[in-house]
């Protein structure tokens, strides 16, 4: 399980390193997509059939407002001016710095991701301790034979509530940024 | 643990595009890309060595079930983050039609 | 469009949407739930304006008509749970319908309902967002 992951997810890299380097900001976009798919393989992977279809149609209507908005406006990249080419074998010291600042915010960034996982279990050997108690009782309180809607609407209600206020006002929000002012 | 690093170096190159680039679209994409990387984190935290989708049928044997906790906090996350995305290309189109480019680095007068 | 886009989206529309309204009501049985079929069901409607251009539902000028409906499910969301302060034991937002046996199509008290408003508030949010960003921006852009 653990390879095929790995070998789906050396693709999405792939495909993300390329939607930023693209000159075309129509290729970057379909780049996007390809993380996004990727991801619908790796859920159905780790049975999660529900985040599946969720991920699948929401990524297909992301790419759909995303292509609509750029093919109305400017579709190429900016052209990078070259301001004063410095001739390359002009030893600056601020190249040095930038280099030596990148590797010291890595090895950091390395270093507390080793004392982060240090403490997760393998993939696989998931210790379920919290949910337990969600998975043994959830039939029966809730009455619902899938788990993740009984945890959804009844364990854990107030998240469900809280996005649903969170979708209203991100509607409330587009609709007053692109707002005509009307004649008077 | 191979799973979890390369979830990570997907997170850095999101976090690498947000910083960097100067087109607002490709700013967006990172932003768009460091989610994605959070959702497979998620769901590769609640898996189990061959474990099943957590639902219940009819007569089935006693079975090991995949965490249903961290599929329901993902679950909600798809769709805000569509939200933010909606949000954020509103504002790109406001921006276009004020200054006609994508370009952050002309975006700088402020009226007073 | 071409013909042939329209001949198969007239075929095909009212089968997605049929899904979607399976997906909303199964959500308690099978995989899915309020989230997966509203952004089905959104779909379904946005195809059809791709296919046919923005006059097709006779959409007016603003996108009011979808504004309504979402706003109208979240209010159907509210009402549940403030229904269960004063039916059972008084706690807002509690499951106060019976619970029936498991793998029912009517079971699990009032999650069949909260499944539902949830379905047509994102699916009317999510085409609010595709006709405010995609159709009405020629007004923005001009």
């Amino acid at each position: 399980m653990e390879i095929i992951l790995s070998i789906i997810l050396v693709f999405m890299i792939i495909g993300a390193i390329y939607a930023l380097y693209a000159r075309d900001l129509l290729s970057a976009l379909i780049s996007c997509g390809i993380v996004g798919y990727g991801l619908v393989i790796c859920f159905l992977l780790l049975q999660a059939p529900d985040l599946a279809i969720v991920q699948i149609v929401v990524e297909t209507i992301t790419l759909i407002i995303m292509i609509a908005v750029i093919l109305d406006s400017s579709r190429e990249e900016l052209k990078e001016k070259k301001v004063a080419d410095p001739k390359l074998s002009h030893f600056n010291k601020w190249y040095v710095i930038n280099a030596v600042l990148v590797i010291v915010c890595l090895l950091v960034l390395l270093y507390f991701f080793k004392e982060v996982t240090g403490t997760l279990d393998p993939l696989g050997k998931h210790l379920t301790r919290m949910s337990a108690a969600y998975v043994e009782n959830a039939a029966e309180q809730t009455g619902s034979a899938n788990l993740v809607t009984g945890v959804v609407f009844d364990f854990r209600g107030y998240d469900t509530l809280g996005e649903a206020t969170i979708l209203f006002t991100a509607v409330i929000g587009v609709l007053t940024i692109l707002r005509v002012k009307g004649k008077k | 643990m191979t799973a979890y690093l390369l979830c990570f170096v997907l997170f850095l190159v999101g976090l690498f595009g947000v910083l960097t680039k100067r087109n607002i679209i490709k700013i967006v994409i990172g932003l768009s890309i460091m989610e994605l990387s959070l959702f497979l984190f998620f769901a590769l935290i609640g898996y189990v060595d061959k474990g099943i989708a957590p639902i219940i049928v009819q007569n089935m044997e006693k079975a090991k079930f995949v965490d249903p906790l961290p599929q329901a906090i993902v679950l909600t996350a798809i769709v805000i983050g569509l939200a933010t995305n909606a949000m954020l290309m509103a504002i790109a189109i406001r921006l276009y039609k004020k200054y006609n480019t994508f370009d952050i680095r002309k975006i700088n007068s402020l009226k007073g | 469009m071409t013909p042939i886009v329209k001949k198969v989206t007239q075929l095909v529309v009212g089968l997605i949407f049929l899904y979607g309204i399976y997906i909303i009501t199964h959500g308690h049985l099978t995989p899915g739930g309020g989230f997966a079929g509203g952004a089905v069901i959104a779909g379904a409607f946005i195809l059809l304006v791709l296919a046919y251009g923005s006059d097709v539902l006779k959409l007016r000028k603003r996108e009011e008509d979808s504004s309504v409906v979402e706003s109208t499910g979240i209010l159907i969301f509210l009402a549940l749970a403030i229904a269960a302060l004063f039916i059972g034991t008084g706690i807002f937002f509690t499951n106060y319908l019976p619970k029936g046996i498991i793998g029912e199509l009517i079971s699990a008290g009032t999650i069949p309902l909260y499944n539902i408003a949830v379905g047509i508030e994102v699916a009317a949010a999510l085409f609010t967002i595709f006709l405010a960003l995609v159709i009405y921006k020629e007004e923005v852009l001009k």
